[in-house]
């Protein structure tokens, strides 16, 4: 490193560079990064009573590593375990569909309202948001239950014995601790995480696009396929990654609205540790979790960094 | 979209249809907890007369009052410290372009964001516990459920920060410093004020989070440090039960009452400027 | 007005900034008096908002020094500089009023509390802002913001003053009249100023004398009638205002004249140059200086006829595209001075070019 006057002056100007980028930095890797590798630690050691053995012990003078994975194996072997990732990853991405199915035109409608309509439009999407998940989904549950308002219009409807030869619920009129209502639980709870990034996307839309577009020879819905979807690309995959990856892992919402039929690998997790005590089965677990959830947060991550840049 | 399949008028009433279908969804469930919390029936599906008495129980369960009171007070201090961390790392991804290790952190600040919260659970309360071994410190209790939130508060104080860092125009700090002001008064008279608004909404924003946060504050309580949303969720799993629709009325009307008001005052706060342009721009 | 005796006030010294292999300023040395207005004219990408920023202090030269007022400046920071600079985007802090803004910075000095209102208030009566004290930015024109960022950057009586593009965000009309405005304050104040503008009008009004940069580097330092009327390049000749190029031969080379024979005109040039005899030269001749008529002009050189192929009417003079024998379109403008001219040129008629023999400049680069 140069130690020119130059060099020296420039250094001094934003001191406290260290500072500003230390200590986040810092936080992060010790309560962050740091974690995940002790969970990967523990996910290979032997459990011993309360708490785990240590990797490395002195036996005799002589420096023991202990690897256990046998976690590992344990997971690929056992049905159970199978079973709750596929079927995390298989309602995740039921609900990002939906989300999206829902929350694109929603969105659209939204960003093409009339300007002065908007600020209220978005404050009525945020109330919900901000009132406390655990509560609204707390009240689906009375909704869904055998006398809630939407079971008995469902009944009425007969919609109830659409889902059940579907195989969404298992028997008519039981519309609780279903897959039907672990989905509709789910979506209803990350429906403004798809509808947010949307509406900003679109909302910022140049319209005089789709002006030039009709100017072409384009009719509307081309134009809406051929110019507004390509355009609203970065605020569908931000919306759908913001659904996909945390509906993977997600617990409270399968806990109060889910079933013995829907074991997602969230409930598996929490057993593991909380009921069964077995932390280095829990860590397998979450490792493996991570690992299929890497690509999709690889992709999130890049697109947030793209949008940091692209609002320079 | 569906102008393309009908007339500029069905259009229209599709847009319309769609938006208030989505909201009575959205609003359905907020409306039924509102409703049975003055239902005088233990079963909240069906509804059997108007009674204050469940928000008299509310007033004597002393389990909900010191979870809320817990719940408040890691919050608050939530809020403080995610807001701080939030703005720094901000700063540090709007201001440094080059630093070494800087996708790892971008990718550590982001990932909360995303990541369920039983791995980000699990993971940092192995991480005490490892830490407890060696040290002795800490117990599990109100600190550790701070850190754990204070972990995901920062990815979304960090957001809020960062977009408004973004809009501003970098010449304001170079003119500051022009005019004699060193670095760390920039900051202060200069981009503080600038930035505050947001900070606000950050703060706002993680003190929900946290007041709401059941997984994280699950893996991460101890004994005596039960906090609201884990006292509910208990009684939740356990089926329905009316007290708690008390809680979630009390809750909605106040979250109500702040969102209006917060959207009223800055809706207010635009155009008044918007006028003040205006005027401005006839007067030249 | 401006007097160059012995160091100048503003050395540049062989600038470099390098930005990873490219040179945005290229070994750059300027010269600039005390109390002259000096103007870095080029189009986007020269460099001249670059050297501006390490004059500024915003960006740290590579190699090379500045000295102001015979102290070496270029490690200083901006907050350490006796310089200061009016934005493009004039830079107000919008949380601050008009008369904070101006304040700010003789607070950062440490100045007292009543020297600074006798200062802001000596600064609003410069720019005739009195009225606007207690408002905020966005409650004021951008004409109005304009001459607060003004008394912002001479609040602080600097030894610099720094415009970075000070007309850009104004309209045409207002363009005009803040122009001649700005000069005035500037003067009156008595700051030495240096502006960095891709306008020429603008550069040629203001500027008491200008450096055309391209590419990092300097091309011609002067004052705004010599680079016009004796550009050094035929990059400079063709950058500023409209000229013809015409391409040709040395034919004769004598002291006191030259002759210079083109394809479709023999130069006839009335003062010598350096060079030899068969040089290639190009001949620049501005619109302006060549008169048209119907009739064959006398004389030998100097003279060209042509077809008029385009003309374009700008009310108050008219410009005539030319068509000579070999296919070079030369433009000739005129003014129009009668409101009914009995005889006026149209397309397809054919007329004589000419020009006297101190119209034109001869470039050999």
């Amino acid at each position: 490193m140069s130690t020119t006057p130059a060099a020296a002056s420039r250094r001094s100007w934003w001191s406290g560079r260290t500072a500003v980028i230390g200590i986040p930095y810092l936080w992060l890797l010790v309560f962050f990064l740091l974690p995940f590798l002790i969970v990967a630690k523990i996910s290979v050691s032997e459990m011993e009573t309360v708490t785990f053995k240590d990797l490395l012990t002195l036996k005799e003078g002589v420096l023991q590593l202990s690897l256990k994975f046998s976690n590992y194996v344990f997971i690929t072997q056992d049905d159970l375990y199978f079973r709750a990732y596929v079927a995390s990853l298989k309602y995740a991405a039921v609900t990002t569909l939906l989300c999206l199915a829902i929350g694109y035109p929603f969105a659209y409608f939204m960003a093409r309202a009339r300007a002065t309509a908007q600020p209220l439009l978005l404050m009525l999407v945020m109330l919900p948001f901000w009132t406390s998940f655990l509560l609204r989904v707390y009240a689906w549950k009375g909704l869904l239950s055998d006398h809630g308002w939407v079971a008995e219009v469902l009944v009425a409807l007969g919609i109830d014995q659409l889902l059940a030869a579907g195989g969404m619920i298992a028997t008519p009129g039981k519309l609780l601790n279903t897959p039907f209502s672990l989905v509709l639980g789910m979506v209803y709870t990350y429906l403004p995480f798809m509808i947010l990034p949307l509406y900003g996307n679109l909302a910022k839309m140049d319209l005089r696009l789709l002006e030039a577009a009709s100017d072409l020879g384009a009719s509307p819905w081309v134009a809406f396929w051929k110019v507004t979807v390509p355009l609203s690309k970065a605020g569908i995959i931000a919306g759908s990654m913001l659904v996909f990856i945390p509906c993977v892992g997600e617990f409270v919402i399968p806990e109060l609205l889910g079933g013995p039929q829907t074991l997602m690998i969230g409930r598996v997790l929490w057993d593991e540790f909380f009921s069964n005590n077995d932390w280095p089965m829990a860590s397998s677990v979450a490792v493996v979790v991570v690992l299929l959830i890497l690509i999709p947060l690889a992709l999130f991550n890049r697109y947030q960094a793209q949008a940091q840049e692209a609002g320079r | 979209m569906s102008r393309a399949l009908f007339g500029p008028r069905a259009a229209r009433t599709t847009a319309r249809t769609w938006l208030v279908l989505v909201y009575a969804f959205l609003f359905l469930p907020i409306i039924a907890l509102v409703v049975f919390s003055f239902n005088d029936s233990p079963v909240p599906g069906v509804w059997e007369g108007f009674t204050f008495k469940w928000y008299a129980a509310l007033a004597r369960d002393r389990e909900i009052i010191a979870g809320l009171w817990l719940s408040m007070k890691i919050a608050f201090f939530t809020a403080c410290g995610s807001v701080v961390l939030g703005t720094l790392a901000a700063f540090t991804l709007n201001k440094y372009r080059r630093f070494r290790g800087r996708t790892l952190f971008s990718g550590m600040v982001n990932a909360p964001l995303v990541m369920p919260e039983v791995i980000v659970g699990l993971s940092l309360l192995l991480m005490l516990v490892s830490l407890q071994r060696l040290t002795g410190f800490p117990e599990r209790g109100a600190f550790t459920i701070w850190l754990g939130h204070v972990l995901l508060g920062m990815a979304y104080a960090t957001v809020v920060v960062q977009a408004r860092l973004q809009e501003l125009n970098p010449q304001l700090e170079e003119a500051a410093m022009d005019l004699g002001a060193r670095p760390a008064q920039v900051f202060r008279l200069v981009t503080l004020p600038m930035i505050m608004q947001s900070m606000l909404s950050a703060w706002l924003l993680t003190f929900t989070i946290s007041l709401d946060d059941v997984v994280l504050s699950a893996f991460l309580s101890g004994p005596g440090s039960t906090t609201m949303p884990l006292v509910i969720f208990s009684r939740a799993r356990l089926g329905l039960n009316p007290t708690v629709n008390a809680v979630a009325t009390v809750i909605i009307v106040l979250v109500s009452i702040g969102v209006i008001a917060a959207s009223y005052l800055i809706a207010r706060a635009e155009r008044e400027r918007t006028r003040a342009m205006a005027a401005a721009r006839r007067e030249e | 007005m401006v007097k160059s005796q012995g160091q100048a006030y503003l050395q540049i010294r062989d600038v470099v900034k390098d930005f990873g292999g490219v040179k945005a300023v290229n070994h750059v040395s300027l010269d600039i008096q005390k109390g002259e207005i000096f103007a870095l004219l080029g189009s986007s990408g020269c460099g001249k908002t670059t050297l501006l920023r390490m004059l500024g202090g915003f960006d740290l030269p590579t190699s090379g020094s500045i000295v102001l007022d015979g102290k070496d400046l270029s490690n200083l920071p901006p907050y350490e500089r006796p310089i200061n600079m009016m934005f493009q985007s004039y830079a107000l802090f919008p949380h601050l009023s008009v008369w904070d803004n101006i304040a700010f910075g003789l607070r950062r000095d440490g100045m007292p509390g009543d020297s600074v209102a006798q200062r802001v208030e000596e600064m609003l009566k410069l720019v005739q802002l009195g009225k606007f004290a207690k408002r905020k930015p966005h409650q004021m024109s951008g004409g109005q913001q304009q001459r607060v960022a003004l008394a912002r950057s001479l609040a602080k009586r600097p030894n610099l003053l720094l415009l970075d593009e000070p007309l850009g965000a104004l309209d045409k009309k207002l363009r005009e009249e803040t122009q001649l405005e700005l000069v005035n304050i500037i003067e009156e104040v008595g700051v030495t100023c240096v502006m960095v503008t891709h306008d020429q009008e603008e550069a040629m009004t203001m500027a008491s004398r200008i450096a055309i940069m391209s590419e990092g580097r300097l091309l011609q330092v002067g004052a705004p009638g010599e680079i016009y009327e004796t550009p050094s390049t035929r990059f400079v000749a063709d950058f500023i205002g409209n000229v013809n190029l015409i391409d040709g031969t040395l034919a004769e080379d004598h002291p006191d004249h030259v002759v210079i024979r083109c394809q479709d005109m023999t130069h006839y040039v009335g003062h010598g140059i350096t060079g030899h005899q068969g040089m290639d030269v190009s001949v620049a001749l501005r619109p302006e200086k060549i008169r048209l008529s119907r009739q064959e002009p006398t004389g030998q050189y100097n003279k060209v006829q042509g077809k008029v192929r385009d003309l374009s009417y700008f009310g108050s003079y008219t410009v005539y595209h030319l068509q000579l024998g070999s296919g070079q379109v030369i433009k000739v403008s005129q003014i129009n001075a009668e409101r009914h001219p009995e005889d006026v040129l149209t397309w397809d008629d054919l007329a004589w070019a000419h020009w006297s023999d101190s119209a034109q400049v001869v470039l050999t680069q």
